[in-house]
Formats: C-alpha cells, structure tokens, sequence
C-alpha cells in the first residue's frame, strides 16, 4: 500500500516540473525531474515497483505535455529499463549506476524526441539541439542525480522496509 | 548654647558663606576652578554609578532585549512577507490595466484573462498552460495575446486549464505581414525560442525596424496583432526568398497573464487546399 505514494509523489513531481524546473533553464534545455527521478527510483535495490511507477509518469506528463504520447513512454520505460539492467549489474557502485542512467537515458530521450518530433515535421537542426537543449538538460540531470538518488533511497526504506523493521 | 557650639556654628556659616559666594562666581578664576572641579568629579561619579546600576540590572534587561528583539523580528517577518505579496499585487495590477487598455482599444474582441500556470516539460517544444479552459468558453485554435502583441493559439483544452502552443515553437508559423514593406510572409518559431520571417519575395525592400502584424490569411489568426520588429535582413541573390530574424513583441520568459480572444473562429482552409492529381 506504500506504493501508492508514488502517485501523489509523481504529481507533485510534473507539476514541480512544469511549474519550476522548466523556468530553470541553462541555454535552452532545463532538467528532466520525471526521468531523474523514475531513475532513482528504479535503481534501489529493494523497489520492484519501477515499472508501475513509470505508467503512473508516463500517464501524467503525456497530459501536460504535447509531446507525442509514444515518445514518453519509449522514452521513460527506455530509462527504467537501462536502470533495471545496470542495477542488477553494478549494484555495488550506485551512484556510478545512477549517473550512468541518467546520462545514457537522457541522451536516448532527446534523441527519440528529435527524431519523432522531425518525423512529424517539426524543423530541427541535430547541431542546434544537442548543443541548446541536450548537452545544458544533460548537465542539470546530473546536478539532479544525487540530492534525488540520496531522497529515493530513503523513500524506498520508508515503502520497503526490512523485515526487521517492520 | 555654650561657647564651643557657637563657634561651630560661626564656622559653618563662614564656610557656608565663602562656598555660596564661590559658586556664584564672587571669587573670579578661583571659583570656576572650584566649580568645575566639583562638575568633573560628580561626572566621574555620575558615570561610574550608572555603569554599576547598568552592571547590576544588566541580566533582566538582556532578557527582555532578548524578548523584544524576537518580537520585532518576527514583525519584520511578516511584514516582509506582506510586503512581498503586496508587490505581487501590485505587479498584477499594473498587468491587468495594461490588458484593460489593450482591450479596451480594441473593442472587436471579446477577451477572457488567464494566467500562465505551466510550460510543456519537454525543452523541445514552447507550449504554455493557462488555467482557463472549456468551462470559461476557451476552445482549440482561439488566439492568445497580451497587450504587447500575438503570443500563440489554443492548442488544447480541457475543463479548467488550456494549452497554447506559442508562437516561438519550432512547429508553429504564422502569415504575417509587413507594414512598411507592404508585403505579406511567414513567421517560423525555432527550437532556441526565436522567431524569424521566411517566403519575403526578392523584389521587396525590407529594412530594421518594419512592424510585423499578422494577416489573417488562412484563417488561423485575426488580423493586425501586433507580432514584433525586424531585427536584421539576410537577401541573398541566389535565393529565392529573403530572411529576417525578429524581435519579438511580447517577452515569451515573463509571461503571466494573457488574454484568450474568445470571438475568433479559426478557419480550417485544408479542404480549400488544392490536391495535386495523381499522374494515371
């Protein structure tokens, strides 16, 4: 049932991303709060509810957002699956796991976006986006990273806890 | 009273006498002296015992201090913070009378106000959310202004808030014409969120400074809102239009209030289009 705080967790989460994050911008990208955090929160050992999580945030952002419902959730379930993949892997070096994530997670965001979004005819040079948007969003991801994995860990104990603990 | 307390008595009234006439300055230099010898030690003492009396009540005022700064801190507080929204207030305001202007000055229109409650989360695209939507009478294609000039059009709607897709988009362009130049072209946004004019033909003189208006062809915006400035010209002989980048009017960072032109039907022109015949 501690899993339901995903939801209001998430909502917060866009609406922190649609209202604050997205003024934030560094050239012209700005973080990815959703991706970081679906990031953080499927590379806890412990959570087996990544993917639920990543329905929840796919559901919510492709209501606020016009980008292309698909593109959100090849983008996000690509994310949670890089994640599962490397914490299975590389358990033991997590904040190695997370900024690997991030990184190739983002890059594969921006590159599903430009490439759908160009499909659909929307003008875009590759040059101008990976140097305006991709490389400053993939910047603020990282600066993201740690405060948001150290918040995920805790709330993972809170949602999973030992069996000792409980 | 005997021999001996008379004399006393005769010497303190000497005394007494000699002193009176002292401090009414009867003996000249000598009385000043005296005078401010007397000042300057009754000072010394004077000082020396508020400082005591400050030393000795020192620990119950501390604490009222204490008392009272906590106070006076906690007013500054809260007057800070009403100062703060008040500000804001007072920032609405100025805007809100800006866009009563605008309206006013253009009577045509029928206007509903809404303010700027989100940006789309991807970096990718410029949309803005406003919290009015079909139940205010908002529907999809309705042109969003400020008092400053053309911001966008309704993109999506649902009961309480809409999505406008504004006019620096990559995917939005808009027909535009140019006043002084007297000739109409096409507004294209781009990823960086500038916005420049395309399809100006060859043969048109176009310079820095020309107000940009929409034209109202193809039906997607009314005419004359005001869109910007051409910044700068860029006419190359073996193309076949000229290009201008533009200063926009309206300052897409700072948006908070915006006007919904509620009047305004957009016409869809696609059935009008023609098709080109398939070759048998």
């Amino acid at each position: 049932m501690r899993n339901l705080v995903a939801f209001p967790l998430l909502a917060l989460a866009v609406i922190l991303q649609s209202s604050v994050v997205s003024q934030v911008r560094l050239l012209s990208g700005y973080a990815d709060l959703l991706l970081v955090l679906l990031a953080a929160w499927s590379l806890q050992e412990r959570v087996d509810s990544a993917w639920h999580w990543g329905a929840a945030a796919c559901l919510m952002i492709g209501f606020v957002s016009n980008l292309p419902l698909g593109v959100i959730i090849i983008g996000y379930f690509g994310v949670l699956l890089l994640a599962r993949v490397l914490q299975q892997r590389v358990w033991q070096a997590p904040l190695l796991a997370m900024f690997s994530v991030v990184f190739f997670g983002t890059l594969f965001f921006h590159i599903l976006s430009f490439v759908v979004l160009s499909f659909l005819g929307t003008p875009f040079a590759f040059g101008e986006v990976m140097g305006l948007i991709t490389l400053p969003s993939l910047l603020l991801n990282m600066l993201l990273s740690i405060p948001i994995y150290s918040s995920m860990r805790e709330l993972s104990h809170w949602v999973y806890p030992l069996e000792g603990q409980v | 009273m005997n021999s001996r307390s008379l004399q006393t008595t005769i010497t303190f009234l000497v005394i007494g006498g000699i002193l009176v006439l002292a401090f009414g300055g009867a003996f000249g230099s000598a009385s000043r002296s005296l005078t401010a010898a007397l000042i300057d030690i009754q000072s010394w003492i004077t000082s020396r015992f508020v400082g005591f009396q400050d030393f000795a009540t020192a620990p119950r005022d501390i604490v009222t201090l204490r008392q009272r700064n906590a106070e006076l801190e906690a007013q500054v507080s809260q007057l800070q913070a009403q100062l703060i929204e008040l500000q804001q207030r007072v920032n609405e305001t100025e805007i809100l009378a800006a866009l009563v202007d605008f309206s006013r000055s253009n009577p045509e229109s029928t206007y509903k106000a809404a303010s700027v409650i989100g940006r789309d989360p991807s970096p990718f695209l410029h949309y803005i959310i406003i919290n009015r939507g079909s139940n205010d009478d908002i529907r999809r294609g309705m042109p969003v202004v400020t008092n400053q000039g053309l911001v966008g059009r309704v993109d999506a709607v649902i009961a309480d808030a809409a999505r406008v897709q504004l006019v620096t988009d990559p995917a939005s362009s808009v027909n535009v014409y140019l006043q002084n130049a007297d000739t109409t072209a096409v507004l294209y946004g781009s990823v960086t969120g500038d916005i420049s004019l395309d399809l100006i033909s060859q043969n048109v003189t176009v310079e820095a400074g020309d107000l940009i208006l929409t034209s109202g062809l193809g039906g997607g915006y009314p005419a004359d809102l005001i869109i910007g400035q051409v910044v700068t010209v860029r006419a190359l002989e073996f193309e076949l239009f000229q290009q201008t980048t533009v200063q926009p009017a309206v300052d897409f960072s700072r948006l908070e209030i915006v006007l919904v032109i509620t009047n305004f039907r957009p016409v869809d022109i696609a059935p009008l289009e023609p098709v080109t015949p398939l070759n048998p």
